[in-house]
């Protein structure tokens, strides 16, 4: 989700006021560019923004679905890599799925790169055990030859798997079905977790313990990841699990004496906090992997280097400058001849209204400073930014959207990032710079 | 086993080799580690951009690009 009219201005202060008339609430994760907002628009019906870049969707976003007869509020989560670290994203993401209230949770995979997708699922399973796993551009895995078998990926996770086309609505109903039945209790889900280094194990038992006796019940299954997370000793997650489920833990002293024990059990394994961290990280890793190679298979024309030929010409040292140039002159050469015409006639019809203003001005005996001040200063001002600012735009914004489509943006990003970088920013802002340059250039001509 | 490390900076183009360590400030080191580079995860360099930086690599069957800065703290084996 971008900008858009429920995520801007005052809309956004009641974003947080969930109070809708929905039956059940469903949370919607995945890694970024995944199409969890094009599941998300397809299904609320809604127009939320969609992109290929990073960190699109910013804040959460809601929309009501319906499904025999019950309002789902599906809420769309910021997309993330992971759970795990510090970045804002990944915070409201973890926040969300593990505090608020929600019915299940529906974790958005790409088929073409299921291991790492994966991943997340993991983490995810570690916070709620409502989780409704859905393989998305499953078409496109077919086109690249990759098969997944959903059925033993089911019993792999221990939730249920559902493979989606997010444009092709009859997919839609699938995944809304197994929603349906995890909401109504139809079934109950019991995930299987990631199994950690034997220690670790031992560890996150003792605390696992003490942690289950304090934590409010109907926020049990969180034990084992908030013992986790309390030896790991991130302090961020730790402070907020504080704030929203009302307990004690940085000054609790049973804990301090029980992570004094465990500290001891890692000292005898020589596990710094470091190799804890990567020992966690790790773990999960290599459950995705085994999940992974267990249940997707390569029919034969799986061609792993067909993308990767056309990149390898549009990023090399010979072509990769040249063809750059061309694309982006031909999309200048198309937005300022295009844009001409209608500019021309905006401002010829501008011009024709400016006049009949002065008349009305003088119809109504304005003093001079007064019509000067309006139909000289601001109708005059106002009236050329529109002529000169909108056909451009109206040009050159369709044109990147579908450089973006065809996902050159990356590439070109990919191309410049060595230029940009030694002006202190990212390649990304390749796309940005684009639109000055036009923006720049169409004032200097008019 | 005595393996011989190097950075992954040095990785020519379309060799494959194993990831040893992450040699990096926390952050980054993070997001590499959620991106799929733990150790022994085999990457392969595929190609560098036209000015030479950043270089892209696959690693668990996808593509990212990584700077020659990053790619420097990360050291791998054959």
């Amino acid at each position: 989700m971008g900008l858009s009219w429920n995520s801007t201005g005052r809309k956004l202060l009641d974003s947080d006021n969930l109070d809708y008339n929905s039956d059940f609430i469903i949370n919607l994760a995945g890694n970024p560019n995944v199409g969890k907002s094009t599941i998300f628009n397809s299904l609320t019906g809604l127009h939320q923004h969609t992109g290929n870049w990073p960190g699109k969707t910013v804040s959460n976003a809601s929309g009501i679905t319906t499904f025999k007869n019950k309002n789902f509020l599906l809420i769309d989560i910021p997309g993330t890599y992971s759970i795990m670290s510090n970045s804002e994203e990944e915070e409201i993401a973890r926040d969300h799925i593990c505090f608020a209230k929600a019915d299940a949770t529906i974790v958005v995979l790409d088929a073409t790169c299921l291991e790492r997708n994966l991943n997340l699922v993991y983490q995810i399973l570690e916070i709620t055990p409502n989780v409704i796993v859905c393989i998305n551009l499953i078409d496109e895995a077919r086109k690249k030859g990759i098969i997944i078998d959903t059925k033993s990926l089911e019993n792999i996770l221990g939730v249920p798997v559902v493979s989606t086309i997010a444009k092709k609505k009859k997919t839609l109903t699938n995944l809304m079905k197994t929603v349906y039945s995890i909401c109504n209790k139809e079934k109950t889900l019991s995930p299987n977790l990631v199994t950690y280094n034997p220690v670790i194990e031992n560890c996150i038992q003792l605390m696992h313990k003490y942690i289950i006796k304090i934590i409010p019940k109907e926020k049990e299954y969180l034990a084992r990841w908030i013992s986790l997370k309390i030896i790991e000793g991130n302090t961020k997650i730790i402070t907020s699990i504080e704030k929203n489920l009302n307990i004690k833990i940085l000054n609790n002293e049973k804990i301090t004496r029980i992570l004094d024990e465990i500290s001891c059990l890692l000292c005898n394994i020589d596990l710094s906090t470091d190799s804890f961290n990567q020992s966690i990280i790790s773990s999960i890793m290599h459950s995705a992997e085994k999940a992974c190679s267990s249940c997707v298979s390569y029919s034969e024309n799986y061609n792993s280097t067909k993308t990767s030929r056309i990149d390898s010409i549009l990023t090399s040292k010979k072509y990769g400058i040249p063809i750059m140039i061309v694309f982006l002159g031909l999309i200048f050469w198309l937005t300022i001849t295009g844009a001409n015409y209608p500019s021309e006639l905006l401002s010829s019809f501008f011009t024709f209204i400016q006049d009949k203003l002065y008349i009305g001005c003088e119809f109504l005996r304005f003093p001079n400073w007064l019509t000067s001040l309006l139909v000289d200063g601001v109708y005059q001002t106002v009236s050329w930014i529109v002529s000169v600012m909108l056909p451009p735009m109206a040009i050159f914004f369709p044109l990147f959207t579908l450089l973006e489509d065809l996902g050159y943006l990356p590439r070109l990003a990919f191309n410049l990032d060595n230029c940009f970088r030694k002006s202190g920013t990212s390649g990304k802002q390749a796309l940005t710079m684009c639109m000055g340059v036009t923006k720049w250039y169409f004032f200097l001509i008019k | 086993m005595d393996k011989k490390c190097f950075a992954l900076s040095e990785l020519e183009i379309n060799n494959t080799a194993k990831i040893d360590s992450i040699n990096t400030s926390n952050n980054i080191k993070r997001r590499l580690l959620d991106l799929g580079l733990v150790s022994n995860t085999p990457i392969t360099a595929i190609f560098r951009s036209p000015f030479s930086d950043p270089t892209a690599y696959r690693v668990r069957n996808t593509v990212i690009a990584l700077r020659k800065e990053d790619a420097n703290s990360i050291f791998v084996y054959r």
